[in-house]
């Protein structure tokens, strides 16, 4: 019983997505739908462009919630991305509220008693009120929970990570002038990284693991077809191919599937019904971001085209 | 199922991935989330909660693989398991009065259970009975290869070889065709849990016998590996090298207590006309290593100096600065060769420049004064690996003592005992007196040592 609802849920999630325009392949929605249920993080790596955070962005509108986006970069710290005290907030207000001090204090006949009356009033100036909350804080607070997505985690340092591990494992955060905070709805939270440095075991402990490499040639047409409306199949099948033949040579970085979208977009643009060694040529310069992987490709394109084509009359 | 799963994560250890508690936890709610009946789904989930890397994930795909490719009946094991003790219960009661009904002509009944479910060809009983006794035999505590044959005798006693044994003796006397048939079935069942057994071991084993082999490796002297074994040590020495990175590439940056930053606190606060609400600490960098490394690549030390220049060039992150320089009767640099090929052809390539021949420190000692003295700064180690075994040429101390004096530290590194030093042609002691540290350095576990101590005192 138990099995069906799960396979028939992780269909859902699918399809879900699908009609974001997110086509996930049967990996990727078993982790959404395993993090949904078992409340745990996603971490999701892979190559540039392969649609990490589209995939944040693609459960948000799914689910209809918000997405907070938390970009990591080198010196990314607590006060960019938990909170921060309003300072020019809190002394502003102990200017204008200095009449009022010197009343409420003005009964006092000692220091001591002046102070006492202080503590009374004690943590006024920090309260909630003045607290600045940055996205990590803002994901807890949302009464409907949030999608967080906490991007290219690996640029962070590693003292971020261990920020990070409060909120990941028991979705709550400690400030030590207000107590701990947890959350109303936990979020639904996804790490991308792209593997530029090994995170810490701990982090990865806490969070499902998710891969997500170049997908099928089948899953990408589909990717096409779901982002490309106006492309003819022919062509979906002939462009796909060749990237996948692309892909096999050895170059600084391959085009993953953004680079596939885009170029699918250049060619609807420039009117082509099917691929040819002039329109390949011309357009190399959309899949292949350095000039020496286009040197590197370029001889290679007759040949490619010739196999796509191969293949499309079989597959 | 459980019990399945616990033996696929002694599995999953087996196979590398690191499997702690909780993620066993972690790994049991997704499968309870998900059920058993769709294996991709399965496979998917404990990929997703098991491993943590790319690398994890092959190996454990690998591992489920093989773990799940018994037959079916494994998933139905716990009844098959009542079953068993329950027959083996009526065995064991019923034993007695089924030997006279054996005298009484109808031998197929008088049978014990494993005699007849051998007789009756049920493949699926069979197979989940072999699963049974496995479990029962505690197969996944197997660690080595030479324990095949005692973990096959334990399944099978399990499975109640000795009744079957009884009963061939039996039929043999009153229905020989049958027996002959029963004997056909046994050496079949024996084959059948040798292949369970061997599987057990690639499942469970692998580890232990991976630790076994490292632990031999890292305690092998350098010099004396054999051709085989350099692959294997390379892989070590990647692995040491990584170690090394995640233990020291952490931030240097340290801040010195109680010193006020005044400048930066001050510029920092301009926005709240100079009222220091936040304050800046004076910090303290720490240089990152630089390295100079002298190696003697001169008969039985290439070897060694291979597998150092291996270790110190995949520092990277670690070490800012190597510069490195393989000598025997004269010096060159080789830093670049080593950066820009793999370490098998650079090697090969150093090899042909310079090495093999015999040594002479004191003529390379003056290439290197002659045309490298300015790449040493108050911050460079030095390092020079050999035996000083100088073939009785001048070892011109004097050059070591001057490079010394320009740098933060100089190490020497020996592959030879200590034992050794100053007998024969070497010059050791007259060199030892102008270096911070000499040590012996013959193992990959003393090699890990020296570079650790080298970088540990820049932190």
């Amino acid at each position: 019983m138990a099995d069906q609802k799960a396979s028939t849920s992780i269909e859902a999630v699918e399809s879900g997505l699908a009609a974001q325009g997110y086509i996930a392949s049967r990996q990727i929605a078993t982790a959404v739908y395993l993090s949904q249920q078992i409340e745990k993080p996603i971490l999701v790596e892979g190559p540039a462009g392969v649609g990490k955070t589209e995939l944040a962005k693609a459960i948000a509108a799914w689910r209809g919630k918000k997405m907070i986006r938390l970009q990591c970069y080198e010196g990314l710290d607590e006060a960019k991305a938990l909170y921060e005290w309003k300072y020019a907030k809190q002394l502003l207000y102990t200017q204008i509220l200095k009449d009022k001090l010197g009343e409420v204090l003005g009964g006092a006949q000692t220091l001591h008693a002046a102070l006492d009356q202080l503590h009374d009033f004690g943590d006024v100036f920090f309260s909630k009120e003045f607290v600045e909350p940055r996205p990590l804080l803002q994901a807890l607070e949302q009464p409907g929970g949030c999608v967080l997505l906490i991007d290219e985690i690996d640029k962070s340092d590693a003292e971020f990570e261990s920020l990070l591990l409060e909120i990941l494992s028991d979705f709550q955060v400690t400030i030590p002038e207000l107590g701990t905070v947890s959350a109303i709805t936990p979020p639904t939270v996804i790490l991308t990284s792209n593997s530029e440095r090994d995170l810490g075991d701990a982090l990865k402990r806490r969070c499902l693991h998710l891969h997500i490499g170049f997908p099928e040639q089948r899953l990408e047409e589909r990717i096409v077809e779901s982002r490309v409306p106006g492309i003819s199949q022919t062509l979906r099948r002939q462009m796909v191919g060749f990237i996948h033949e692309i892909r096999s040579l050895d170059l600084k970085k391959l085009p993953s599937v953004s680079e596939t979208i885009d170029w699918a977009r250049v060619l609807v643009l420039l009117q082509a019904s099917e691929l040819d060694t002039d329109i390949v040529k011309d357009t190399l310069n959309v899949l292949l971001k350095y000039e020496a992987d286009i040197e590197a490709a370029t001889p290679q394109v007759t040949t490619f085209i010739a196999k796509a084509a191969r293949s499309n009359v079989f597959g | 199922m459980r019990e399945n799963l616990h033996r696929f994560f002694r599995a999953a250890r087996g196979a590398g991935v690191q499997v702690s508690p909780a993620e066993s936890i972690d790994a049991m709610r997704a499968v309870a989330q998900v059920g058993l009946t769709d294996r991709a789904i399965l496979r998917d989930a404990l990929l997703l909660t098991l491993a943590k890397s790319q690398d994890e994930k092959l190996a454990l795909g690998d591992c489920f693989d093989l773990f799940f490719s018994q037959p079916e009946p494994r998933l139905d094991q716990p009844e098959a398991n009542d079953n068993d003790e329950a027959s083996q219960d009526a065995d064991q009661s019923s034993s007695p009065t089924s030997d006279n009904e054996a005298g009484g002509g109808q031998p197929q009944d008088g049978l014990g259970p494993l005699a007849q479910m051998l007789l009756s060809q049920d493949r699926n009983a069979i197979q989940a009975a072999i699963a049974s006794a496995s479990g029962a035999a505690s197969l996944s505590d197997i660690r080595y290869s030479t324990q095949r044959g005692i973990f096959s005798s334990r399944i099978l006693d399990a499975m109640g070889l000795q009744r079957l044994r009884d009963d061939l003796d039996e039929l043999t006397a009153t229905n020989p065709a049958l027996a002959e048939r029963l004997r056909g079935a046994l050496d079949a069942l024996r084959e059948a849990v040798r292949d369970t057994v061997s599987q057990g071991l690639a499942l469970y084993a692998r580890e232990e016998a991976e630790n076994l082999r490292n632990e031999i490796l890292r305690n092998a002297p350098l010099a004396r590996i054999e051709r085989r074994q350099v692959a294997e040590m390379r892989a070590l020495i990647r692995q040491i090298a990584r170690r090394l990175r995640e233990r020291y590439s952490k931030p240097r940056k340290r801040q010195r207590r109680g010193h006020l930053d005044v400048r930066r606190t001050l510029r920092r606060n301009a926005a709240w006309g100079g009222v220091p609400f936040l304050t800046a600490w004076k910090r303290k960098h720490r240089d990152r290593p630089k390295i100079v490394a002298l190696c003697d690549v001169s008969g039985s030390v290439a070897q060694v100096s291979d597998f150092f220049l291996l270790l110190i060039h995949s520092l990277h992150e670690v070490v800012d600065d190597v510069r490195s320089f393989a000598f025997s009767s004269h010096l060159i640099e080789v830093s670049e060769t080593l950066e820009k090929k793999s370490p098998e052809e650079a090697m090969a390539e150093i090899m042909s420049k310079v090495g093999f021949g015999s040594s002479d420190y004191g003529s390379s000692l003056v290439d290197f004064e002659k045309d490298f003295m300015s790449a040493l700064t108050p911050q460079t180690t030095v390092i020079v690996l050999g035996d000083a075994r100088s073939n009785n040429l001048d070892p011109r101390a004097d050059i070591l003592r001057r490079i010394s004096e320009r740098s933060k530290r100089l190490v020497w590194l020996n592959p030879e005992g200590r034992l050794a030093w100053g007998f024969g042609d070497s010059e050791m002691p007259r060199y030892a007196t102008f270096c911070s540290v000499v040590r012996q350095c013959a193992t990959a576990q003393q090699l890990e040592r020296a570079v650790s101590d080298i970088v540990a005192t820049y932190q």
